[in-house]
């Protein structure tokens, strides 16, 4: 149509021309994509680092090697073995005549106080228990190694700076001076710590343990899985195979898009006000936790077994239709099956996010101290990120290393159930 | 349908559950003040390791909160005993009154000191209220004098008061939320406040006024409301040698090597002196006890003879291991007197 280019140069030549520039242009856009991905993994890697340089020593515990010698006369002078003399002994004055007997010098009201807080306040505990599961034990002695008090913990494990001068210490100079002793004859150790995984909360940093925790988070996921998969997986089969296109639903799946945006302390409240004041049902309970968390997660699960659904070729449907199945079977036999990889990602990475949750349970009671560990879904529990936000809080510092490694397991249990999601995508999930 | 039937189940399961935990609790459930929190639980763990009763629930809601909760109503899904850093209002008293909960026990716990802290690595600060007062209210007198109020001008703690460092103000606090900043603002700044005459003499006549004057912090960026975790505090005065950080006396307690409290009216922030009540930045905790509850719940009488003991809030008592300044023996007795006859709370306005 045109008349020969007036201008001289070909495309060809303009093209060349401009070429190194645009080589340039994409090289650079590449260099900033991955300086972008570098800093990302940067900032995790000094998180990561930074909390498990901080956390790794509370999974060990600082014991003292105690000769115990279970006296008759002090557990059970009557000698009848009752589980409710056993039960009320004063154990701690085991332990307190033990360290009596490793340091016979020790006079004085003040410094006898400081001998016995060497020991923790669990190590009559620990003697309780092997009592009562052991009665023969009574009148016999034994070596054990019993938890220190948390100073001490920190002073082994060099969070405490055995040069600073005295009054900026913790830990006095005869008290330290009597670990170094101990030291010296092999006879303060760190172990590991069970405790830590199984034992409930408590305000002895060396006795506190994350398994109250674990065990609510457990219960509250599971009354959210129980509650969100079956109403998610409805919700999304019905408005994708059943639901007639008009406004109504229009409207449904706007809100159900909306709802995932919503803060989630929003949803805290909204379990205040219905599932507490107007239900009546308890307070710091799992059961109100999951009912919260299902509304939180609900969303998440809707879109992702939508997608999972829509990514079902329509050949399968108009196939099994074709061969005289119903919809309902059709939709059961082969449209579920088929998107289910899909709806069970949406769902674990919906769970994975209800278990980092903190805020909504602020206002249903689950930011709470307790100490027993919950055994159902209705006893007062807390949840793993709420331990880790009390913990934090506290003024003991040995308490720092408690919440890092809370932070740890944590991410453990997050990374797990994210690497669970990666595996069911791979293994499960078909390509058309 | 399998899903079907789970949810069913799950959800009839529940509903038992619930009508059998709604009849009765055995447990004392606890809320309250994040400042008393630390002290309630060490009673509640020991108490329920030491006794024949479950361990209490205590739950961190704060001041307000917890009396919010505690004020709803008598019956097992109201609290039974909320802990408070300060003392409880007039207002709240009625709005108990109102929902049937006339008969509250009150209990003084102990005190806890309020510190004004700087690291170790910086000098330390000798202050006065008034200097407090200057250095972080919004509306200051005039040099002048005149009885004039203008925006803090004051930008360096020299500005203040000549004796002082020439470091810039620079104070992390906690927000006006927490019971600590209601605290300080009072006993700190309003302490300050009132050595200005016409501002003292304000107070009869215009209290609102004279209260705005003196509780209302200066927002241009001098104070910083650093949260409510007095931990983080603690490692920004650590990292920043020139700020000052506003917190609880047990943080300074544990912190010994990191941080040194401010001397605040010629004294020093000790436990000595907050306890004689020399050191004049201090508050009295509280916790409140719902009289229609003693009985019904098991425990609550065991659960306040335990506080109450001398092993617990006496002079060398585990409270005070976790840095709770005691009362005097003779307060003491008196309160331990009133808790054990259940005597009821009393306020004179």
């Amino acid at each position: 149509m045109n008349k020969p280019a007036v201008d001289q140069t070909r495309t060809i030549d303009r093209v060349n021309a401009t070429l190194k520039q645009r080589y340039n242009r994409e090289r650079r856009f590449r260099r900033f994509g991955l300086a972008a991905v570098i800093l990302g993994l940067l900032f995790v890697a000094l998180m990561f680092l930074n909390i498990i340089s901080q956390g790794y020593s509370a999974f060990y515990q600082t014991r003292i090697l105690l000769d115990i010698e279970y006296r008759q006369e002090v557990i059970d002078p009557a000698g009848e073995r009752d589980p409710a003399t056993l039960s009320a002994a004063d154990y701690a004055a085991l332990v307190k005549s033990a360290l009596r007997a490793l340091y016979p010098d020790v006079k004085g009201r003040g410094e006898k106080r400081e001998l016995y807080g060497m020991v923790s306040s669990g190590a009559a505990l620990v003697l309780r228990q092997r009592v009562m599961s052991d009665p023969e034990l009574i009148g016999s002695r034994q070596a054990l190694w019993l938890p220190a008090d948390d100073d001490i913990d920190m002073l082994v494990k060099g969070r405490i700076d055995r040069n600073a001068p005295e009054s900026e210490r913790r830990i006095k100079n005869r008290v330290l001076a009597w670990v170094e002793q101990l030291e010296a004859r092999g006879a303060i150790e760190k172990q590991f710590n069970l405790g830590f995984l199984t034992g409930g909360d408590s305000r002895e940093p060396e006795l506190a343990g994350i398994g109250g925790a674990v065990m609510g988070s457990l219960y509250t996921l599971i009354v959210t899985l129980l509650l969100s998969f079956p109403i998610g997986v409805a919700t999304a089969l019905y408005l994708e195979e059943f639901a007639p296109r008009n406004r109504w639903t229009d409207l449904v799946e706007v809100n159900i898009n909306n709802l995932a945006a919503v803060p989630s302390i929003v949803f805290g409240l909204l379990g205040l006000a219905v599932f507490i004041n107007f239900f009546g049902l308890p307070r710091s309970a799992p059961l109100v936790g999951g009912m919260v968390l299902t509304l939180m997660t609900l969303p998440t699960i809707i879109i992702a077994s939508r997608a999972a659904l829509k990514a079902v070729p329509p050949s399968i449907r108009e196939a099994a239709l074709g061969i005289g199945a119903s919809r309902t079977q059709t939709v059961f036999h082969h449209v579920l099956p088929l998107a289910m990889p899909g709806m069970l990602t949406g769902t674990i990475i919906g769970m994975a996010q209800a278990l980092g949750e903190t805020a909504p349970l602020l206002m249903i009671g689950m930011v709470a101290f307790i100490v027993d560990i919950p055994g159902g879904p209705m006893d007062p529990a807390t949840v793993l990120p709420v331990q880790i936000f009390l913990w934090a809080d506290s003024p003991e510092r040995a308490f720092m290393e408690k919440t890092s490694a809370a932070i740890m397991v944590l991410l453990g249990f997050l990374i797990l159930m994210n690497v669970i999601a990666v595996i069911l995508r791979k293994r499960f999930e078909r390509r058309w | 349908m399998i899903n079907n039937r789970i949810i069913l189940a799950a959800a009839l399961a529940a509903t038992a559950v619930t009508t059998a935990q709604a009849a009765s609790r055995d447990y004392i459930s606890i809320v309250g003040s994040s400042t008393v929190y630390p002290f309630s639980t060490v009673v509640a763990e020991t108490f329920g390791k030491t006794s024949a009763y479950k361990t209490p629930k205590v739950e961190s809601t704060g001041s307000g909160g917890g009396l919010k909760l505690f004020c709803a109503g008598v019956g097992v899904e109201h609290p039974d005993i909320t802990n408070a850093s300060r003392r409880i209002k007039s207002s709240e008293v009625e709005n108990c009154a109102k929902n049937g909960v006339t008969d509250i026990v009150e209990v003084k716990v102990g005190y806890d000191g309020i510190v004004i802290a700087n690291s170790k690595s910086a000098p330390l600060m000798h202050l006065t209220r008034r200097d407090v007062f200057l250095a972080l209210a919004k509306k200051v007198p005039n040099v002048n004098g005149g009885g004039e109020l203008i925006d803090n001008p004051y930008k360096t703690w020299k500005d203040v008061n000549a004796s002082l460092p020439d470091t810039a103000i620079e104070v992390l606090g906690p927000p006006p939320t927490s019971g600590t900043r209601d605290a300080f603002v009072e006993l700190a700044m309003e302490g300050g406040c009132k050595t200005f005459d016409f501002i003292k003499a304000m107070k009869k006549q215009d209290k609102k006024a004279y209260k705005g004057i003196c509780h209302t912090i200066r927002e241009d960026g001098a104070y910083i409301e650093a949260g409510e975790n007095d931990n983080l505090i603690v490692q920004k005065l650590e990292s920043n040698p020139k700020a000052l950080g506003i917190f609880g006396f047990s943080f300074l307690d544990q912190n010994a090597d990191k941080v040194q409290g401010s001397i605040v009216d010629k004294i020093a922030p000790t436990f000595e002196a907050i306890a004689d009540g020399s050191y004049p930045v201090s508050r009295p905790l509280f916790f409140y006890v719902k009289k229609a509850h003693v009985g019904k719940i098991p425990g609550i009488e065991e659960y306040l003879a335990e506080f109450t003991s001398d092993k617990a809030w006496g002079d060398e008592g585990y409270l005070v291991d976790k840095g709770m300044i005691p009362m005097p023996k003779q307060e003491r007795n008196q309160f331990a007197a009133d808790v054990k006859g259940l005597n009821l709370l009393k306020l004179t306005k």
